[in-house]
């Protein structure tokens, strides 16, 4: 593709935005004085903050680019990363995990692990996280790197650096808080910038019922336009998986994993002024989680008309042989939008990425100060040290998120690559934390081995399939299958190993003293008091509308 | 050490200034468009979607910036 030539105004809101985030971050700088400001921004939000700052530490280049991406090869199944694969989830994290996580004040989830279970559960688990973020950070950094060859032709390597320098600069400012106020900007511009091409996208085809009707035509023996009638049959549907892949790997594991521990997005809601706000904040976002797909999913459909239709002279790029998926949104705002417009798009991706890698990094210094540094190497650190050990790591983590960038690039989706290594972490870890808030008998050694076992199954199962030691039916049961749905059911094997070591190991091992574990499992500790609030008040109330709505949505486009 | 209260400004006033640049900068680029019509080569240019949408950006911006201009919080 010839690379776009911006005009002046698209520059200056480029450099609007820049001035932004730098400015915002120069003014909050002087709100920044403790650790618990840097690494917990005051723990002063609303959950409007919290909940939309919850919403965009997850809508970083994994949405944008990815999700487009994969709805063009694999169709509208990639909603149910959105409604199924989040919706419950979160709900779920708000009404009955919160309170745990709030309640017992910790900083980060791995020091949920240190309280629950002992010590060198959270360390494991810190150091898990620590790698994943950073693997996490590359493909932000990778997505980065794209839009800025992509639309400005600039070289991989120097896109690559000057991202990661802008990024390095702008977290190390003033800590969470900047990050969180940062993410909102970028909730906001993303919806500006980019639902406009879903607009556009629309008035060209005709409607959204011509795009569906243009899909179908377009794949008569396998949908790429429902949601559950062809999941019976993985040789119906384009991501080649059953109901069972999606409902258990993606709707259970996967999404419980992502969303009720990574500590990523759950940290926006440590950062919440009080324990309702802290409930209302997943609560919020996912109202706003279901509405993505009308930006992503559309355009991927509204990608796949236009690359089928000859005379639109629209085609996604190719890297040599392969298809570069990740390329569709790019090139519909490079049809769509003039001079101006352009530069609104660019700085709504660019928002993007760099508010998901600010997320990425802020998270994995708060876990390395507190769960590795603190924990392990230097128990009597000060407030002040630790304030500056967060900056460096700040630094340090961006410069090995370039190197993991490089890696990210060799995949043909950045998507397949996230969920991977979301299938190695988070899937056993939600066995951990489940088994750990909700049964009080779990053993430390219970849940340290179950969660050893949990990775080290999902990760050998990954090696396992990548270089054909088993075949790939083994562990999906059906006889074919896509990637995707091998990420789905290793998660699930990686949460079912976990869970059931766990419990095993427990049987057998020393149990933690009730009195040691009130207010972090449920049955010794009171539950959650809403007498006297108004049922309007009550995050009861939110979480069923939440899923009354996402109910519809399934059964609307079943 | 500063014992005062730390007042700032909400982000929903950050958040008002920013769509209402940049909506300006759109709208002003989507008039110079509709007064120059041939320097647009984009699919369905002839909508002038930077004008209209520029506008919509500048309705929500100065929404937000004027429900949030005497707003300090903690």
């Amino acid at each position: 593709m010839q690379s776009i030539e911006l005009a002046f105004s698209d520059w200056l809101i480029i450099g609007l935005y820049f001035v932004f985030v730098l400015g915002i971050g120069f003014y909050l700088k002087r709100y920044t004085k403790s650790e618990n400001d840097f690494f917990l921004a005051g723990r002063k939000n609303s959950s409007w903050v919290a909940g939309l700052a919850f919403l965009s530490a997850n809508l970083g280049a994994l949405e944008l680019l990815g999700m487009t991406g994969n709805t063009f090869k694999y169709g509208m199944y990639v909603a149910h990363f959105y409604w199924i694969g989040a919706i419950p989830a979160m709900l779920f994290l708000g009404i009955y995990m919160m309170p745990f996580y709030y309640s017992s004040k910790i900083k980060s989830v791995p020091g949920y692990l240190k309280l629950r279970f002992d010590e060198k559960t959270r360390v494991l688990n810190g150091i898990a996280f620590a790698v994943m973020t950073l693997l996490v950070s590359g493909i932000n950094l990778y997505a980065m790197a794209l839009v800025l060859h992509t639309f400005l032709g600039w070289n991989w390597d120097i896109s690559m650096w000057i991202s990661a320098a802008t990024v390095a600069a702008y977290v190390t400012l003033s800590g969470l808080l900047s990050a969180i106020f940062t993410e909102i900007i970028q909730f906001f511009l993303i919806w500006f910038g980019l639902f406009l091409v879903s607009i556009l996208g629309i008035i060209e085809i005709g409607s959204i019922g011509e795009i569906f009707k243009r899909v179908d035509d377009l794949y008569q023996a396998v949908s790429y336009t429902t949601l559950w009638s062809t999941s019976a049959d993985p040789s119906l549907n384009g991501m080649v998986i059953t109901w069972g892949g999606i409902v258990l790997g993606l709707g259970f594991v996967l999404s419980f994993g992502y969303w009720t521990t990574d500590f990523l997005v759950v940290q926006r809601a440590f950062s919440a002024k009080d324990l309702r706000a802290a409930r209302m904040t997943p609560i919020l976002a996912s109202f706003f989680k279901m509405a993505v797909p009308f930006i992503v999913i559309l355009t991927g459909l509204i990608a796949i008309v236009l690359a089928n239709d000859k005379q639109t002279g629209f085609a996604l790029l190719r890297d040599g042989e392969q298809v570069n998926y990740d390329s569709a949104l790019p090139l519909l705002i490079a049809r769509y939008y003039p001079a101006g417009l352009v530069g609104l798009g660019v700085t709504a991706l660019l928002a993007g990425f760099m508010a998901g890698q600010a997320g990425n990094i802020s998270a994995f210094n708060t876990v390395w100060t507190y769960d590795i540094y603190q924990s392990v190497l230097n128990k009597k650190a000060s407030e002040a040290h630790l304030l500056w050990m967060g900056r460096v790591a700040t630094v340090v983590g961006i410069l090995i998120s370039v190197v993991t960038a490089y890696w990210a690039k060799s995949f043909p989706s950045i998507m397949d690559y996230m969920q991977a290594i979301f299938s190695w972490v988070n899937a056993p870890l939600f066995a951990t934390m489940l088994l750990g808030m909700f049964v009080k008998w779990i053993t430390p050694n219970g849940a340290f081995w179950g969660l050893l076992a949990g990775m080290g199954s999902s990760f050998t199962l990954f090696l396992a399939v990548k270089f054909e030691w088993i075949e790939t039916h083994v562990m999906t049961l059906s006889s074919v299958a896509s990637d995707m749905a091998a990420n789905f059911w290793r998660a699930w094997w990686a949460w079912l190993i976990c869970f059931a070591v766990t419990i095993v190991v427990s049987l057998f091992t020393k149990r933690k003293p009730d009195d040691e574990l009130v207010g972090l499992v449920r049955g010794l500790t009171p539950g959650v008091s809403t007498e006297g609030v108004p049922w309007h008040r009550r995050p009861e109330f939110y979480a069923i509308i939440s899923l009354m709505v996402v109910i519809a949505l399934n059964i609307y486009y079943w | 050490m500063d014992s005062e209260p730390r007042k700032m400004k909400p982000i929903w006033y950050f958040v008002g200034l920013m769509l209402l640049a940049m909506g300006a900068v759109v709208a002003a680029s989507g008039i110079y468009h509709y007064l120059n019509p041939g320097t647009v080569k984009t699919v369905l240019a002839d909508l002038h979607p930077d004008l209209w949408w520029g506008a919509v950006m500048i309705i929500a911006g100065a929404i937000f910036l004027l429900v949030n201009r005497k707003v300090t919080v903690d």
